[in-house]
């Protein structure tokens, strides 16, 4: 049954990318466990604004786990403690009461810092831009059914096409890498025949711009594909090092 | 040059060259099993692997191997402090089926190097470096040994307690290193997929176990021959 808790919350406050930050502790009374985490930050914000004070800035958007804009740390894991769920999907009936629970941004080279909870995750967007997609000449729309696809790899190339890019892997490497984001979205291109003519130019653009925009080099702990919200695997990484090496032993 | 630039490039270097490793390791305990039912096998492999060229040249090949698995350990490992940004996070878990070893692969790494300097110091450096410096006989406790007599290095070392528990201390930082190298190292070559997966941690987990277990044998079949005085076998 749900209950209304009492918590204390330990949250990062800084005031921009440039500015130190600090944890600050706030006390939060009579939240209830069915209310979602996000809702939780709601009333804490309606609390601080009612104090005089600023209110923490964090990212969300849909609110249904979908998106890929919320993000934070929450005790240690990205999306807090729940699995395969986004922070948006995390609900305080995961927390006792009394429990002191610490928040902190995506910590990674990669992310810089924009205010408090919200970091910049634009690299992100950088490496899609660097070769993410498949060129398309204009022309009449080609049948869905004119090119035959085993089941398995749609169902592979589905399972990676599931990557939000909420940049939890980063967050949650030891190494800043984001190889398992950068694998997911090779790979739900080189599975299928429209994708693969551009597979190797792909994995070659997008490897450099990962690289080049600071993120680490992965050490298969695996820490991203148990952090991960939409439990990409990291056999995603083995096929980007095998495109990658393929691509590059051809040249 | 993209093997040298790239992340990816990087990471297949420290791959090869452990695997290299692995192979090397493999290779070494063979020749050990060799000394525990042959002293006299051991020691003629002992010669055929003295200061001949090519024993020499494959020595260097090695050295390499360690060279490079080490320098990039290091350069790795710093570029990823530097990508993980200046901020610390405050809280850290560690999530389940994350190994400890593969996140903590350069102390295991320094750990497994610090005893190979005492390993080194013990057989290679008495063996075949005396013998490069054109001795065939070195001191060993006392007595004068001959450089190719290397199952008379075995027994004189492992009769000494102290040294047999600080090798088996290697061999646990060795399994620990293995365990996660050894299908990381499969992973970054690109050779693994959702099925392969599982059975790579498998063959790693069998693989680092039967090699630290195989030196173990030896190092306490060593100890207890010496215990008995060589009477019982």
């Amino acid at each position: 049954m749900d209950k209304n808790i009492n918590i204390t919350l330990k949250v990062w406050r800084q005031k921009g990318p440039r500015e130190k930050g600090a944890f600050e502790t706030y006390k939060l009374t009579d939240v209830s466990q069915g209310s979602s985490f996000l809702e939780m930050l709601d009333i804490l914000n309606e609390q601080l604004i009612n104090d005089g004070k600023e209110p923490v800035v964090f990212d969300h958007d849909c609110r249904e786990g979908i998106c890929g804009m919320c993000s934070l740390y929450i005790n240690g894991h990205p999306h807090g403690p729940d699995t395969s769920v986004t922070t948006c999907q995390l609900h305080m009936r995961r927390f006792n009461d009394g429990d002191t629970i610490t928040i902190e941004p995506w910590r990674s080279a990669g992310f810089p810092v924009i205010r408090d909870l919200m970091v910049d995750r634009t690299a992100y967007d950088k490496i899609i831009q660097a070769g993410g997609f498949v060129s398309v000449n204009t022309g009449g729309i080609p049948d869905a059914n004119a090119i035959p696809i085993p089941k398995k790899d749609a169902d592979l190339a589905m399972d990676a096409a599931a990557c939000i890019g909420c940049g939890a892997c980063a967050a949650a490497c030891k190494n800043g890498s984001a190889m398992l984001f950068v694998s997911a979205k090779v790979s739900q291109l080189a599975l299928l025949p429209q994708g693969k003519v551009e597979a190797a130019r792909r994995a070659k653009a997008m490897v450099a711009k990962m690289d080049e925009l600071g993120f680490g080099n992965c050490t298969n702990t695996r820490a991203c594909e148990m952090e991960c919200p939409k439990d990409i695997s990291v056999s995603n990484i083995a096929r980007l090092n095998r495109e990658f090496i393929w691509a590059k032993l051809k040249d | 040059m993209w093997l040298l630039n790239s992340s990816i490039g990087k990471k297949l270097i420290m791959s090869i060259s452990g695997v290299f490793l692995i192979l090397f390791l493999t290779f070494h305990l063979c020749m050990n099993i060799a000394a525990v039912f042959s002293e006299s096998a051991y020691n003629m492999i002992c010669a055929f692997l003295g200061s001949n060229w090519y024993a020499v040249a494959g020595t260097l090949v090695l050295a390499a191997g360690f060279v490079i698995h080490i320098v990039y350990a290091i350069i790795l490992t710093l570029e990823n402090r530097k990508a993980r940004g200046n901020d610390r996070y405050a809280v850290n878990v560690r999530p389940k089926n994350v190994e400890w070893s593969s996140q903590n692969m350069l102390v295991l790494g320094f750990i497994v190097l610090g005893f190979l300097v005492l390993h080194f110091a013990q057989f290679w450096y008495k063996m075949m470096f005396a013998e490069l410096m054109g001795h065939h006989e070195v001191e060993l406790g006392g007595q004068m040994v001959g450089t190719t007599e290397g199952a008379t290095f075995i027994k004189y070392y492992f009769s000494q307690i102290w040294i047999v528990i600080a090798y088996l201390a290697w061999y646990v930082a060795l399994w620990f290193h293995l365990t996660h190298g050894f299908w990381s190292a499969l992973q970054t070559i690109g050779w693994n997929n959702t099925v392969w997966f599982n059975r790579w941690k498998v063959v790693s987990d069998v693989f680092a176990t039967v090699i630290c277990l195989g030196f173990a044998f030896v190092t306490i079949a060593f100890y207890l021959k010496s215990l008995c005085g060589g009477a019982c076998c």
